[in-house]
């Protein structure tokens, strides 16, 4: 801009409003084909999803079933989640979940990308194999995992008959109120794990060699080297992958409607889960708009929280 | 002894024992999922696990193709995958260009509203999303399921943050030489961008394959139905026919199998440099 001007100064003036109007003409020509080609992906997404996440801001204080007039309801909604006992339930269960699974599946995929990470023969066959579970089609995936576990006759279960567990105390998995969110959790954790231990494999290849060698010279050993060097070095990794996976836990559902349709009783039913009655079994869309708000709320309070916490370090 | 010119040490087989067997663990659900797809319903939880069936059923496999219409949700999937997959890349690459290389009014307000959307879930605005196709007189179509995975704010930040990394001279020296922006889109950035542009593929192509919520919620008729939900029908019909369940999963991952294995290589890479820098 300051350079046009200088420039423009210099001209006479018949020559300078032609260069003037020709440039204004320019830039509005350069606007309209940014925009040309912002057009085809912005109107869908405008449409389809801009639109619906206002829309559901609003329609949470709202009552619709879907059919009749919609009618304004102030803050009903808002004041039902708490005489819901079948939110509070799905709110906790989600909580436990992501408390439980994040931690975990976080764990296991640092180890894995930390084994992987050695010049090891058939390293890429481990990797591919370890990463498989996670493109897997989860309805089949789910209903071997049910099999698998199944109380009676299940594999699982047959195994800790023969190492001698007595038949009463069994694990029901699935079936068993106290079982099955851990059912639940390990099939999380089995499924998604390798995906982020690729994530962490990239991380622990962006680690500078030379931080290792320093640490040799001051005669630090493994577990020193990996508390001192590898977790440190990793922070940013591991703030991404804390974030993606307590947003994906947050969300959780399909596995649970595969798995154990949110019981026995409400022993597995989470937010999404209820979401998903509310709207599609009661119609009761005001309601299961602001269950959803709740959930929107959460995700943005720990998306800052982690935020926050990075910038700290 | 040697493996991989190391020397065999303590530590090393200790590594070694530890990797395979939790490749093992990983991998013991889909051969669990295999031989069990060989195997009469009455046989499928005899244990010890007989691993390779003595008489395998392989009629299972031909059964599952007349008990459910199995062919016809592969082909729906097959067809909705295909599109869904063309127009992300498609709308995506076209519009990240736009944020990446040329300069326009409102162009960082407009990238935050794609930024803002990213960490949102589906499930926050599944339900009023619904309403509106259903006013569009969209549910029960496939086009709904179109509309709604096509346009993704992840394809536009995935693709823009590739073409930041490509030197902005490459498009100044195309304009030099009288090219204009869609004809540098299209000669010089898409070629450029395969990297980003396989991981966008395998990432579309397998939540459009695996995606089970969405035509669950729109998708009613049969004759519609996805192969995930296809599965799903035909797991709650045939509860107790265990052999024929197995050997509907073991078709239904095949085609992702294929494109994973097939891809896989740019898919690790994708993965590690679409989280990085995320």
């Amino acid at each position: 801009m300051a350079n046009s001007t200088v420039a423009a100064s210099d001209t006479p003036v018949p020559a300078r409003r032609r260069k003037v109007v020709s440039r204004r003409r320019r830039r509005v020509q350069d606007a309209l084909v940014a925009y040309s080609f912002i057009a085809p992906n912005f109107l869908g997404f405008a449409v389809f999803t801009l639109g619906p996440i206002l829309f559901a801001f609003v329609l949470a204080f709202m009552h619709w079933d879907g059919s009749n007039a919609i009618t304004f309801a102030g803050l009903d909604n808002f004041w039902r989640l708490f005489e819901d006992k079948a939110f509070k339930d799905a709110f906790w269960n989600t909580i436990v979940y992501t408390v439980v699974s994040v931690p975990v599946t976080l764990a296991c995929a640092l180890g894995l990308a930390i084994l992987l990470n050695q010049k090891i023969l058939g390293r890429d066959f481990f990797r591919t194999a370890m990463f498989f579970p996670y493109v897997a089609s989860l309805v089949a995936v789910a209903v071997v995992w049910n099999m698998i576990f199944n109380p009676e006759m299940g594999p699982v279960n047959m195994i800790l008959y023969t190492l001698g567990l007595d038949p009463q105390n069994m694990p029901g998995w699935a079936a068993d109120r106290h079982w099955a969110m851990v059912t639940v959790i390990l099939f999380g954790v089995w499924k998604s794990m390798g995906y982020f231990m690729v994530i962490y494999l990239a991380g622990l290849q962006g680690i500078n060699s030379e931080l290792y060698e320093a640490a040799d010279l001051d005669g630090a050993n493994a577990w020193q080297k990996f508390l001192y060097v590898t977790v440190p070095q990793l922070g940013p990794t591991t703030f991404f992958v804390t974030v993606m996976l307590t947003i994906q836990s947050f969300k959780v559902f399909d596995q649970i409607y595969m798995i154990t349709q949110g019981g026995p009783g409400t022993s597995t039913l989470v937010l999404v889960y209820h979401i998903y009655n509310e709207a599609f079994i009661s119609w009761d869309l005001g309601y299961s708009s602001m269950i959803a708000l709740v959930l929107f709320f959460l995700v943005l309070g720990v998306t800052v929280i982690q935020f926050r916490r990075q910038k700290e370090d | 002894m040697r493996i991989a010119g190391q020397k065999l040490t303590g530590k090393l087989f200790a590594i070694y024992a530890t990797v395979i067997l939790i490749t093992i663990v990983m991998l013991l659900p889909f051969a669990w999922m295999l031989s069990a797809s060989l195997k009469l319903s009455s046989e499928v939880f005899v244990f010890p696990i007989e691993w390779i069936p003595s008489k395998p059923q392989w009629q299972n496999y031909v059964d599952i193709w007349t008990k459910i219409p199995l062919a016809l949700f592969i082909y729906n999937t097959s067809k909705l995958t295909i599109i869904v997959t063309l127009m992300q890349l498609f709308t995506s690459s076209f519009a990240a260009y736009a944020f990446a290389k040329l300069e326009f009014p409102y162009k960082n307000a407009l990238f935050l509203g794609y930024i803002a959307t990213i960490a949102m879930p589906w499930q926050v605005y599944m339900v009023p999303q619904f309403l509106l196709m259903r006013e569009f007189g969209l549910n029960n179509t496939h086009l709904a399921l179109i509309c709604l995975q096509a346009f993704t704010a992840f394809g536009v930040f995935l693709m823009r943050q590739f073409y930041m990394s490509i030197p902005t001279e490459l498009c100044e020296a195309a304009r030099i030489d009288g090219m204009n922006e869609y004809q540098i889109w299209a000669k010089i950035m898409l070629p450029l961008s395969k990297p980003a542009l396989s991981t966008l593929t395998i990432f579309t192509f397998v939540t459009t394959w695996n995606d089970f919520l969405g035509p669950m919620i729109y998708l009613t008729k049969t004759e519609l139905k996805t192969i995930q939900i296809g599965l799903r029908m035909f797991i709650s019909q045939y509860s107790a026919e265990y052999g024929l369940i197995m050997a509907a999963s073991v078709v239904a991952l095949i085609p992702v199998l294929i494109v994973f294995l097939s891809l896989q290589r740019f898919f690790v890479e994708g993965v590690a440099s679409s989280g990085i820098k995320g």
